[in-house]
């Protein structure tokens, strides 16, 4: 009953993962005056393309091929760990945050690696940026998840979510900044504005944009699918960890019900703060990033430090 | 069991001597063929006759190869029996100094790594035999190349097995030494000249540093076997400096930043397959040394030890990921990411003994099984990643990434293979390197046990620094695959790679892979045997690493931290299962079709067009630019108008790291300075030195009286 759960839990996030990202269209288009595309734009996207019929570059190899499926695959799998509407569920206890972690990395691994396939400048530059970025980000995003794990003394998802309910509504220093290191790293991680920018087609300045540059029709949507649950998982990490209230602890229809809600207002609410972010500040020169990293790195490593000054008994 | 490491020792022993025939092989053919008549043996004597020289050639490596083979059979057989059975066999030789025999001991720390050795070596001796081929024309001498290995895996599996200080330093040398000619090998590069020097010197230092270190223990201990030296107790002054000697000694070898200048240049110019048993074991053997000295020798590990354990081993990961990846020649990069493991292993060790020196010998027991656990994997990843290496310099000819490129089409199962170690060594899950990093991470999590709020807030800085390397290093090997298996070929060696002829040069490193796959899918099994040195070392089990069952890896607690090796392995398979049937094989799958890459309309892409090796590694070589040396050129022939673009450029960059100007060469100049001093006294007359004697001597005859 509760790996049932799992599955259906899971297909619900990957099936939302692309209304999520259309919300945020939504709200982005909304700030700036434009006319927002439908909530459903994305899903008619993924349709599309995924009817499309795709071209393959006649110098591609199995890497090539096999990435998107290896993308996807780390995608599903996180989601299918991380507490979306209910915690302890089954596979929370196979990977704890640091597998997470492990996921991400696989995935980046075998995108930039179909980056520079091809031998085409462009793929080759998105992966040489995409790891500079994971270099920097990596380092900053551990110190958050270590911030976390010293208070809740676990690295389990489920775990720290019950010790910060348990520890009920209190200010921790160290946790204000462990959340804005997260949330920097986040930014960073999910290719937003001001590190990269997804609406962008200028080749010099994007990431993401310019490894998926070869891939169309199916190969295409797993990507572009991939990095929508990508930015969904950081969206209902940083829910669920910092603000856990409402999610369910039991597997009865009623508390699931109220978790999904809890859980489908916490995400419109993060998916409204994100882009009013992307709409306040331009993107970064690219060898800047290591100053906005850096910072990022800084916060969490204050969060550890006030919660080792502050916080011990 | 020691039978078995007997037969290991006489095997590797034996491989270095048949190997010598080779050099008259005319003359030890005749001789071959009168001792099989001798013996009776007819048939092997008429066939000897008939055999070719090329043939017989071929037999020899065979036989030298095949006797190393049964070695590291024997010792992986010996060591898995006194890791899992967990007896202690003692025994001596009647060799080496008359009031000293040679004390030899097997106990689990020296059955993993005598199991480690014999891994890599059987490894080494399937790939060997068809990788040596080429050394026949080129007219380098077999002799010396299989003698050395021979003796060099000999030493190895001494070094592990001694019991006493004198075997060990012997067996140690004889590691060294041997070493050195490998490394010495092509020696008809004078870069490679002074990089076998260069190895060799520090090796004497280190020596001599492990010397004083046995030295400083076996002064208050009654003799030098390491049972005597085990019972020693030590005030804690001395032991701080026999444990400083030791670091450095071992520290050495092992190639700690900044004490590692050798490996980088030495890895990269011995044989490849030697490379894989340098990098793989031989700098295991060190860790293996620094365990045994520190923690089974002195004993009462102090804290402060861990902490200075920490820095270095941090510094090492950290700098190490980052030269590795700003480095082109693949064997270099390889070499540079041995620093950084050897520096995952040591951080680990030394939140161990941060732990058990705070008396939480429960938590230390944790960092222990992840170091000795990165120990395996390293010794697994690096050895294959070395014989694909090997593997892609024979048949491209060439080790540097900017000529290399699109191999993946050209060696389609070495890549593969190659991918497999990329994907291992960047601590990627399902494999293994990601298990042990994992462990490293959840003993450095243990720091709330911990009172002193400075160590409290240092352990995770070092931590976040692991996860940088773990980063880095996945850039660096994303480099490596990208740029070199990937792509287009930079080369013409490059455009016409094939796939290697000799089986064992696929099935050598294939075992390594797929050991990379089992030790990261059954971590419980792996922790299960190494918490058997821990028990024996440190008095202490792991209390839980495996109280779920063996598909549930929990180090402290299951409520504290819990991964599933063998169920994330079946969700990829099970994923990778569902793609094959349902999206590449169902018969309405939509089918791609090919077309020239997108090249901005512009037509023409060339293989110069790609990002290269150099390009790839600039984000990361410009945000960092303090720890590198960096010197760039840049020429532009102008066009006669400051407005118009250059007709040509010339582009030239070296990266180095900044110890060798910033300590190495101050270091050296020093000495030097130092030796004119001393050679002041040295006059070259006679009478001087009798002089010198006879003052020498009443002075100590009025120290003695």
């Amino acid at each position: 009953m509760a790996w049932l759960l799992v599955f259906v839990e899971t297909a619900l996030f990957i099936a939302l993962a692309p209304l999520f990202a259309g919300w945020v269209k939504w709200v982005k288009c909304w700030l700036q005056n434009r006319r927002p595309p439908s909530l459903l734009q994305p899903y008619r996207d993924l349709a599309k393309l995924f009817r499309k019929r795709p071209v393959i570059a006649d110098q591609a190899s199995w890497v090539f091929e096999a990435a998107p499926y290896i993308v996807f695959a780390t995608a599903v799998f996180s989601a299918g760990i991380v507490p979306f509407v209910a915690a302890h569920m089954p596979t929370a206890k196979i990977a704890d945050l640091i597998v997470l972690v492990g996921f991400f990395a696989l995935g980046r691994f075998f995108l930039t690696l179909a980056g520079m396939d091809l031998g085409t400048a462009f793929g080759g530059m998105g992966s040489s940026r995409e790891m500079m970025i994971a270099s920097l980000a990596e380092p900053a995003m551990l110190m958050a998840i270590f911030t976390l794990a010293m208070s809740a003394s676990t690295t389990n998802v489920s775990q720290a979510i019950d010790w910060v309910q348990q520890s009920g509504l209190v200010l921790r220093p160290s946790f204000a900044f462990a959340l804005a290191g997260l949330i920097m790293v986040a930014v960073a991680e999910t290719g937003r504005i001001p590190i990269d920018n997804p609406a962008t087609h200028l080749e010099l300045t994007m990431v993401h944009e310019a490894m998926v540059l070869e891939y169309s029709g199916k190969y295409l949507a797993l990507m572009e699918w991939a990095s929508q649950i990508k930015l969904m998982l950081y969206g209902v990490l940083i829910a669920n960890i910092f603000f856990p209230w409402g999610i369910a602890h039991d597997f009865s229809p009623d508390t699931l019900g109220r978790g999904f809600v809890a859980i489908a207002a916490k995400l419109a609410l993060l998916g409204a703060v994100l882009p009013t972010g992307e709409t306040l500040f331009a993107k970064m020169r690219v060898f800047r990033y290591q100053e906005f990293l850096g910072f990022a790195y800084l916060l969490s490593l204050l969060g550890m430090l006030s919660h080792v000054i502050l916080e011990v008994n | 069991m020691m039978f078995l490491s007997y037969v290991g020792l006489v095997a590797a022993l034996l491989s270095g001597a048949i190997s010598l025939v080779m050099i008259t092989p005319e003359r030890s053919k005749r001789l071959l063929i009168g001792l099989a008549e001798r013996l009776t043996f007819q048939s092997a004597a008429e066939g000897l006759a008939r055999q070719k020289d090329d043939r017989f050639h071929r037999s020899v490596e065979y036989a030298a190869f095949g006797l190393l083979g049964l070695s590291g059979i024997a010792v992986l057989a010996s060591g898995l029996g006194a890791l899992l059975s967990e007896q202690v066999v003692t025994d001596q030789l009647p060799f080496g100094l008359p009031w000293l025999a040679w004390h030899l001991r097997l106990d689990a720390l020296s059955g993993l790594f005598l199991a480690v050795i014999g891994v890599a070596v059987i490894a080494v001796s399937l790939y060997g035999p068809g990788y040596v081929r080429k050394f026949r024309r080129s007219g380098h001498s077999f002799p010396v190349l299989g003698f050395c290995t021979g003796w060099f895996v000999a030493g190895m599996e001494l070094v592990v097995l001694a019991d006493d200080a004198f075997l060990f330093m012997i067996a140690w040398e004889l590691m060294s030494v041997a070493s050195y000619f490998l490394v010495a090998f092509h020696h008809e590069h004078a870069a490679n000249r002074r990089a076998s020097f260069l190895y060799l010197l520090m090796a004497v230092v280190g020596a001599i540093h492990l010397i004083l270190a046995f030295g400083v223990v076996a002064a208050f201990a009654p003799n030098f076997t390491f049972e005597a030296l085990r019972g020693t107790p030590l005030s804690p002054f001395w032991a701080t400096i026999a444990f400083s000697l030791a670091l450095v000694g071992f520290g050495m070898k092992a190639g700690l930043v900044p004490l590692h200048a050798w490996l980088p240049a030495a890895h990269p110019v011995a044989p490849s397959h030697i490379s894989a048993l340098m990098s793989g074991v031989m700098l295991k053997v060190a860790v293996y040394g620094f365990i045994r000295f520190v923690f089974d020798l002195l004993g009462d590990v102090h804290w402060g030890w861990g902490m200075s354990t920490l820095a270095l081993g941090t510094g090492s990961a950290a700098l190490g990921a980052l030269y590795a990846l700003q480095q082109n020649n693949l064997k270099r990069l390889l070499a540079y990411s041995s620093i950084e493991n050897i520096g995952i292993i040591f951080m680990a060790l030394g939140l161990s003994m941060i732990f058990s020196g705070n008396g939480h010998g429960d938590l230390g027991v944790i960092g222990f099984i992840a170091a000795l656990y990165h120990v395996v994997n390293h010794a697994v990843f690096k050895s294959l990643l070395f014989l694909g290496t090997g593997t892609v310099l024979q048949q491209a000819h060439e080790d540097n990434l900017e000529h290399l490129g699109g191999l993946v089409k050209r060696l389609p199962r070495t890549s593969v293979i190659f991918l497999v170690g990329c994907v291992a060594i960047s601590g990627l899950p399902p494999m293994n390197g990601f298990v042990s990093e994992w462990l490293t991470f959840q003993t450095a999590l243990q720091v709330s046990a911990i009172d002193s709020g400075v160590v409290r807030s240092m352990i995770p800085v070092a931590a976040a620094l692991l996860a940088f390397t773990g980063a880095v290093a996945a850039a660096a090997f994303v480099k490596v695959y990208g740029v070199g298996f990937l792509g287009q070929p930079r080369s013409r060696h490059a455009a016409h790679a094939r796939e290697a002829l000799h089986p064992g040069m696929l099935l050598g490193p294939a075992f390594l892979a797929m050991l990379c796959v089992v030790l990261g899918v059954f971590p419980t099994w792996v922790i299960e045997a190494l918490d058997n040195v821990s028990e024996q070392l440190m008095a202490v089990k792991l209390p839980g690493a495996s109280a779920h069952g063996w598909l549930w890896l929990t180090p402290v607690s299951r409520s504290v931290a819990s991964y599933s090796g063998p169920l994330v392995f079946l969700a990829f398979a099970l994923a990778g299962w569902v793609i094959y049937r349902l999206l590449l094989t169902s018969p309405d799958a939509v089918r791609a079709r090919r077309g020239p890459r997108w090249d901005c309309g512009f037509g023409g892409l060339s293989p110069r067009m790609q990002y290269t090796s150099t390009a790839f590694s600039q984000p990361l070589r410009r945000v960092f630019h303090p720890v590198f040396e960096l010197s760039e050129r840049v020429d532009a022939e102008p066009r006669g108008h400051k407005l118009l673009t250059p007709a040509a450029l010339d582009y030239q960059l070296e990266v180095s790291d900044r110890s060798w100007r910033h300590a190495y060469q101050p270091l050296a100049g020093w000495i030097e300075a130092a030796a004119r001093q001393v050679g002041r006294i040295q006059t070259g007359n006679i009478r001087t030195y009798i002089a010198y004697s006879f003052f020498t001597l009443l002075l100590l005859l009025g120290v003695v009286s």
